[in-house]
């Protein structure tokens, strides 16, 4: 049956990941997650700079993004007129169906040396902050946040307006009925009501801002470094998978590479599994949400 | 009212503070489309022309050529990826509506929800893994390995929510002229559903045409002509990076046009799938 091939595909995309991912799992053990030192010339491989870097860049864009994508879910649920619901819907939607790609190059060509001229040097002043401190290159952490929060905004912002739109108009104007202003409704009784599901839409676009590859790569200066400074440039699991991937030859480098995709791999697994429950359940409460 | 109207005020206020706010992220949010498509528009146009789809690229320094090989390249892999994602996909979702009750169905239905959100990078490992490693170099089919493991899930969802779609009174109305179940499932279901099956494999087209990630080291590169799915190929996501990462003004023309190409197709097939999903509800 063709129903069983997909579990077979997941079983195949598992073990190839392991099996290929044992001789640097035999030559460091855990240590690999901890080691800061990426060497394909001396073969020593630690991954922590990356995993640093993955998870720096996603936190940044998730906060970036939350604030922008709640605004627009609350914006298209309780604020727009309904003819405007569905045009606005379908172009911020339009903003996920963008290729990442394409994001890069905007990033590299027009974000970046706006960056470098105005904001980063406008930061630079609280450079008592850890966060401001170097120079301002344009390409570094900072830009591949926030391109990432852009990419991410329509997966928040959509599953959080379906979420929104589950909740029942009685709800509504019973806190209308109570005297409330609707933003009080919207922050007592909408995002209270609908928090499980917008927590999923959350995790859901953490694992979509960790997995993101190519705007990072052309961005972030790919330079396997820890530093909580935004300016300084920084790398992705993702990242440094597509830049080293097509020429690793030793066998260890590839293996190391390939432990690497694994981490991706079961990070993002975890992230989905946990946003789906979380999104199931609030289906149950309530019919009528997709995904 | 007069008294405590202060503090109604300050309500008032904010309520009116944090709803503006929120206008101001949808603006941003479509601002942001806006500048991010005109960029590439502008940029783009400058460098389309007949060459740009007819020409081989040239090398550094050597004026004109174009990505006809990448264009090319792009539409063998894609096509060869939805040759193997469509038919495993639509039949998946066929058994998970009709046939599909019980623990192995939700199971089935689980992993293919988790599996499309793994990174498309992963994607391209796994295709690296099985079939590079097994033929010893890179490859157009490899490539499209890795891009219908990433159409996989989409199908499977898109075609299995349209199946939902078709009124069970036509199953009913079918099964009780006596055709027999598969058959039903076939003529009847499958067909009712095919405008909207369409659908779902246009923007599973659309995710994947832009995909460059795990192209890399599975399709590779080719700077000439290449039609064999044993060998590496050009793709236009692919050239977009090499080009866009390298010092030449050339190629960073290049790649804009290249990059308006992959979004006019992505607009196209989107609006075209979202005008078709309209008409039918009508």
């Amino acid at each position: 049956m063709a129903a069983a091939s997909i579990l077979l595909v997941a079983a195949l995309v598992v073990y190839e990941l392991v099996s290929r991912s044992s001789p640097t799992f035999d030559a460091f053990g855990f240590a690999f997650l901890a080691g800061r030192r990426w060497d394909p010339v001396s073969e020593v491989y630690g991954a922590l700079p990356f995993i640093w870097g993955t998870f720096y860049t996603s936190v940044l864009a998730l906060l970036l993004a939350l604030p922008v994508s709640l605004g627009v879910a609350v914006f298209l649920t309780e604020l727009a007129p309904r003819w405007l619901k569905g045009p606005i819907g379908f172009l911020i939607e339009l903003l996920a169906a963008i290729p990442s790609l394409v994001y890069g190059l905007w990033g590299l060509f027009v974000l970046a040396p706006i960056m470098q001229a105005t904001v980063q040097p406008f930061l630079a002043k609280y450079d008592y902050l850890p966060f401001f401190t170097g120079y301002p290159l344009g390409l570094g952490i900072m830009t591949a946040s926030v391109i990432v929060a852009i990419m991410i905004i329509p997966t928040i912002s959509s599953i959080s307006r379906d979420v929104m739109y589950t909740v029942p108009e009685t709800q509504r104007e019973g806190g209308l009925a109570l005297g409330m202003t609707r933003w009080e409704v919207v922050s007592k009784v909408v995002i209270p009501y609908s928090r499980s599901g917008i927590l999923g839409s959350v995790i859901l676009g953490f694992g979509r801002a960790l997995g993101e590859t190519m705007a990072v790569t052309m961005v972030i200066g790919n330079t396997p470094k820890i530093s909580l400074s935004l300016f300084e440039p920084g790398y992705t699991i993702s990242s440094v998978l597509a830049n080293e991937f097509a020429e690793a030859v030793g066998k260890l480098h590839v293996s190391a590479l390939i432990e690497l995709g694994l981490i991706l791999f079961v990070i993002s697994i975890i992230m989905n599994s946990m946003a789906k429950l979380l999104l199931w359940r609030m289906n149950r409460y309530s019919a009528g949400t997709r995904l | 009212m007069k008294s405590g109207g202060l503090h109604y005020a300050r309500r008032r206020y904010t309520g009116h503070a944090m709803m503006a706010l929120s206008l101001l992220a949808a603006l941003a949010a479509v601002s942001l489309l806006f500048w991010i498509l005109g960029y590439v528009f502008i940029k783009g146009f400058a460098g389309i022309s007949l060459d740009f789809f007819t020409k081989l690229p040239t090398p550094v320094g050597v004026a004109g050529g174009g990505l006809a090989n990448a264009i090319a390249g792009s539409i063998i892999v894609v096509g060869m990826a939805g040759a193997m994602a469509v038919p495993v996909g639509v039949a998946t979702a066929v058994y998970l509506s009709e046939y599909g009750r019980g623990p192995f169905a939700s199971a089935v239905r689980f992993v293919s929800d988790v599996l499309s959100g793994v990174p498309a990078i992963v994607a391209g490992i796994v295709a690296y893994a099985v079939v590079v490693t097994a033929m010893g170099r890179f490859s157009a089919f490899s490539g499209s390995v890795s891009l219908a493991l990433l159409m996989l899930p989409i199908i499977i969802r898109s075609s299995e929510e349209m199946f939902q779609t078709v009124p069970d009174s036509l199953r009913e109305a079918s099964l009780a002229l006596g055709i027999p179940r598969w058959k039903t499932v076939l003529k009847v279901v499958v067909k009712t559903a095919s405008g909207g099956l369409v659908t779902g494999i246009m923007l599973a087209v659309a995710r994947v045409g832009g995909e460059a990630a795990p192209l890399l080291f599975t399709a590779f590169s080719n700077s000439f002509w290449s039609f064999r799915p044993d060998q590496p190929i050009a793709t236009l996501p692919v050239q977009i990076f090499n080009y866009a990462i390298s010092p030449y003004d050339d190629w960073h023309e290049k790649a804009w046009a290249a990059a308006l190409l992959l979004i006019f197709m992505v607009l196209i097939l989107n609006v075209a799938a979202k005008l078709y999903a309209r008409r039918r509800t009508h």
